[in-house]
């Protein structure tokens, strides 16, 4: 977006501007509800016409989203969202648009659209709650629930094996990944401004807790008590410090990430250090959420720079007029052999 | 010697080759140069699905047949006069189509012994009696190349290559043909390569002059300037005609033009030309799959764009679901489908009309749709541009219905002048839409249209979505009485494009013994045939639809004027269905799925096979 840092002040927007009048309808304790509290708190800091702000949405709990954003919106069908943003953003190019999408409207019916509007860098914001369960059609488990996971359509246990949705999408070469917790609101709303102000397609990926159908299954980070020591927050340039005390790091031994005790024969300066723009290291973080020996990380993954889809169409387009000139209907109708009947 | 020129009023040629002989090139060709002399003309490809069968078979046969006339033509001809046969297999695949004492051209040195056994011949055809009764020239078309280009840098297999284009000297010598535009053409096209150019040029010149001077030929013919109304005109297929269509609507719309396609047999040239119109500030988007080509579409038509999606039966049924988002989103959308063989991936190169029901009927729940249906390559951009200009003015999807034979047939386009085509009124609503209640994007005008807010207008946040409407507000609503009012009014959208559509055209007497309505590309057999029928003195008219849903106004009083209705369609009686339960009588039908259009001939039989 254009806009700079002064125009905030200019534009003096408030939480209460994206507050829309309608009642919000999840259930109780859901942690949907945080995430909108702050998506809210956090789009009038940054810079943005509040009618510049679209946000998409396919199917599933979290996709009623846009409905509670007092913005424009498009709640539209399973997994379909990434490519109806892709068009949206397409059309025009001063939009902000945030697609709202979960494990399964994101990584199951709509993981092809998923993949290539990453791929194609496309300028959007991607936020995808995961909660680890279908929640809307009452509790099957999803392309994200864990292996041997017993749910109503598996009762003997899920026998899938499970995606990492931000390993996907660094597969899918994305230029910038995140990770948060719903109950995280400072994390959260970080992610946000840094997805917002990151030219491409952005991705976040939040653990969000679903209290119905599949309630504690990000205990250990959820927990205050125990996430200081099963969650690793990283920062761009900083060690991979964790715990209680700050007195954990991540090493590498082995060629594998190692959590070692600071203070007795390792010291900070042995720390693995956060590179947003090295996917070797993003790809150790990916590697290290399912390990149970290393704390699960959490933070901006990954941010490089690279052209957007949006800027290539459009230069290429001034590119051509520049070259050939705006065409008029007369060029197009006479640009075959034309013959004349009098 | 002289050699005498003999006026004929309209031909028929087949050009018939292997697969990676250029018939189409050659086809297209010839097509154009005649276009250049001013006859009317159109044409039908006709070739395998596989990029390269095995050389010489049976399976490799491609065609290119065009009929052209000093008066009006309306289809591609229904049997030959002149078969131009490139190899043995090609020979044995049209002969039977050849009109009787018709003309036969064949590369002799294609004969060969392996070549025969391929195609299933047990001696060689130009040696024997197999062809007698017709016309035979049989000439070495390798070697006479081989010949003229010896001096050439080419390699032997290059020149061999040019082959088809002495073929295509012969037939320009035949039809009296300028040579000229071709030159010009190969030129332009080989632009980095000038000695494949001058080769190509060459071996046409030297099947021209071959043709002048070999005493073989005795008789070339002339066929005079087509009739047609006054203007300028140029050759075109469906496919770009669609293209130009969408282009010109919105520029009348002042819109900018978005596409979201997946490239499919044979709709893949519309998204190819408009991908070639950048500087048209035309914005193409090659989907991963069909559904994000249609879906991006709609993104892009709720963000204030002309949007388009274009797809063929396979296609349009991945993009199913993502129709009723726009139905009930009730956002601007033109759908085209260039129909093929199905069901599933059928028959991707061959035409068929088969995809009515999908366009009416095939969404879940009530969910109408206005559909136009092209009737001729010409008419694509019409329908092409009346689908854009309904499809705004009623903020809804439009589907188009085309077909392969339309769409990669072709035929002369008579050029409009821009200035002379309807201006298309958009009109968004700004900031002071916004009412004491807050902005309704459900509110109506007088035609049923809901308000096309676009992001980024200050005022008018608003959501919608696939859930079920709120009357006004949009809101999602499970309502009982609100899901039956909306039904209707979606409904009586629909119905409401009634009024768009002009009075149907009776081609013959308003009333008689029989109507024969057509939709699509049946036209111009249907045409053909009923002429026929009416010269021999039969009672017999024909009207033809282009909107398909809703139907005409006046449909139902004109069918009440004929004793007997016949419907042909190149399907299995998809719109004798659709009007039995309309117009609630008997219908005859005529059904044809071979993947190929009708002949003029099996219409007419059948009209006086009803008419006894």
């Amino acid at each position: 977006m254009s806009e700079t840092i002064q125009g905030i002040e200019e534009l003096n927007l408030t939480r209460k501007d994206f507050v829309p009048s309608n009642e919000v309808r999840w259930c109780p304790g859901c942690g949907d509800y945080s995430i909108l509290a702050n998506m809210q708190k956090t789009l009038p800091v940054l810079g943005v016409k509040k009618e510049n702000y679209a946000f998409i949405s396919g199917i599933g709990c979290s996709s009623r989203f846009p409905y509670y954003m007092d913005t424009y919106g498009f709640h539209s069908i399973h997994g379909r969202a990434p490519a109806i943003a892709s068009g949206v953003k397409l059309a025009n190019p001063d939009l902000a648009v945030w697609v709202i999408t979960g494990d399964g409207d994101g990584f199951s019916i709509g993981g092809n659209h998923m993949i290539h509007v990453l791929r194609r860098n496309i300028d959007l914001n991607i936020l995808l709650f995961n909660n680890r369960i279908y929640g809307l059609t009452k509790g099957q488990y999803s392309p994200t629930s864990q292996l041997g996971m017993k749910t109503k359509s598996s009762p003997f246990g899920s026998i899938d094996r499970p995606f990492n949705p931000s390993a996907v999408a660094l597969g899918a070469n994305a230029t910038f990944i995140a990770r948060a917790l719903d109950v995280d609101g400072k994390g959260l709303q970080e992610n946000i401004k840094r997805a917002q102000r990151h030219k491409g397609a952005s991705f976040i990926e939040v653990y969000q807790n679903c209290v119905i159908f599949n309630d504690g299954e990000f205990s250990d980070v959820e927990n205050k008590a125990t996430r200081p020591d099963s969650a690793l927050f990283v920062v761009h340039g900083e060690p991979m410090i964790f715990g209680k005390e700050h007195d954990k790091g991540i090493i590498m031994k082995d060629n594998h990430p190692k959590v070692v005790s600071l203070g007795g024969d390792w010291s900070e300066k042995d720390l693995l250090v956060h590179d947003e723009t090295n996917s070797n290291i993003t790809n150790l973080l990916l590697e290290m959420t399912f390990d149970p020996l290393n704390p699960t990380p959490f933070g901006v993954l990954r941010a490089i720079e690279a052209p957007t889809y949006d800027e290539l169409l459009h230069s290429q387009i001034s590119d051509v007029i520049r070259i050939k000139g705006e065409g008029t209907l007369e060029d197009l109708f006479y640009s075959g052999d034309v013959w004349e009947i009098k | 010697m002289t050699k005498k020129v003999v006026r004929i009023n309209e031909a028929t040629i087949r050009f018939a080759g292997d697969s990676g002989d250029g018939m189409q090139l050659t086809g297209t060709r010839f097509t154009e140069a005649t276009a250049i002399v001013g006859n009317d003309l159109k044409t039908i490809p006709n070739y395998p699905s596989e990029i390269r069968a095995p050389l010489g078979t049976l399976a490799g046969v491609s065609a290119f047949q065009l009929m052209f006339g000093s008066s009006r033509v309306f289809t591609p001809g229904d049997i030959p006069d002149t078969l131009v046969a490139m190899n043995p297999a090609a020979l044995k695949v049209h002969l039977k189509d050849l009109k009787k004492g018709g003309t036969i051209l064949a590369n002799a040195n294609a004969f060969t012994a392996k070549n025969l056994k391929m195609a299933g011949w047990e001696t060689n055809p130009l040696e024997d009696d197999t062809l007698n009764g017709f016309t035979v020239y049989s000439m070495e078309m390798s070697k006479l190349v081989g010949k003229a280009l010896e001096d050439s840098d080419l390699t032997s297999k290059g020149i061999e290559r040019t082959k088809n284009m002495f073929a295509l000297g012969v037939l320009f010598w035949m039809y009296n043909r300028p040579v000229e535009p071709t030159e010009t053409w190969l030129r332009k096209k080989f632009g980095k390569n000038p000695a494949i150019a001058e080769a190509n040029i060459t071996a046409m010149k030297t099947g021209y002059n071959y043709g002048e001077t070999t005493e073989i030929f005795t008789t070339s013919y002339a066929v005079e300037k087509a009739e047609l109304p006054k203007g300028k005109y140029r050759n075109i297929t469906g496919n770009v005609a669609v293209a130009y269509g969408l282009v010109a609507a919105a520029k009348k719309a002042g819109k900018e033009l978005f596409l979201g396609s997946y490239p499919i047999t044979p709709a893949s040239e519309i998204l190819h030309t408009l991908s070639g119109l950048r500087n048209f500030g035309v914005k193409t988007f090659q989907a991963e799959d069909e559904i994000a080509g249609i879906t991006s579409a709609i993104g892009a038509s709720y963000a204030g764009d002309l949007a388009c999606t274009t797809t063929s039966g396979p296609g349009m049924a991945l993009k199913t679901e993502a129709i009723g988002l726009a139905i009930i989103t009730e956002l601007p959308l033109v759908i085209i489908n260039v129909q093929r063989g199905g069901p599933s991936t059928g028959m991707p190169t061959k035409m068929e009309q088969s995809d009515l029901f999908q366009a009416v009927l095939g969404r879940n729940s009530d969910a109408p749709i206005p559909v136009i249906a092209a009737q001729d390559p010409a008419d694509c951009f019409d329908c092409a541009f009346e689908a854009a200009r309904v499809a705004l003015k009623y903020m809804t999807p439009v589907i188009v219905l085309s077909d392969g034979y339309l769409g990669q047939g072709s035929g002369p386009w008579q050029i409009p002048d821009p200035k002379d085509l309807p201006e298309i009124k958009v009109t968004h609503p700004d900031p002071s839409a916004r009412g004491e209640d807050g902005f309704m994007p459900y509110a109506r005008d007088e035609n049923e249209a809901r308000p096309w807010a676009i992001p980024g207008t200050k005022g008018l946040e608003h959501r919608i979505g696939g859930l079920e409407k709120e009357n006004l507000t949009g809101m999602v609503s499970q309502d009982p009485e609100n899901h039956q009012l909306m039904t209707d009014i979606r409904a009586r959208k629909v119905q409401k494009i009634t009024q768009e559509i002009p009075a149907l055209e009776i081609c013959g007497d308003s009333k008689g013994d029989l109507l024969v309505i057509g939709w699509g590309s049946t036209h111009g057999s249907i045409h053909v045939a009923v002429e026929r029928a009416r010269k021999a003195g039969r009672s017999v008219s024909h009207i033809h639809l282009r909107w398909v849903s809703p139907y005409p106004a006046d449909l139902k009083t004109i069918c009440d004027s004929f004793d007997e209705i016949l419907i042909p369609e190149v399907n299995s009686g998809q719109l004798s269905l659709l009007l039995r339960a309309e117009l609630l009588r008997p219908i005859h039908q005529l059904n044809k799925v071979r993947g190929e259009p009708f002949r003029a001939s099996e219409i007419e039989n059948k009209i006086n096979e009803i008419l006894g």
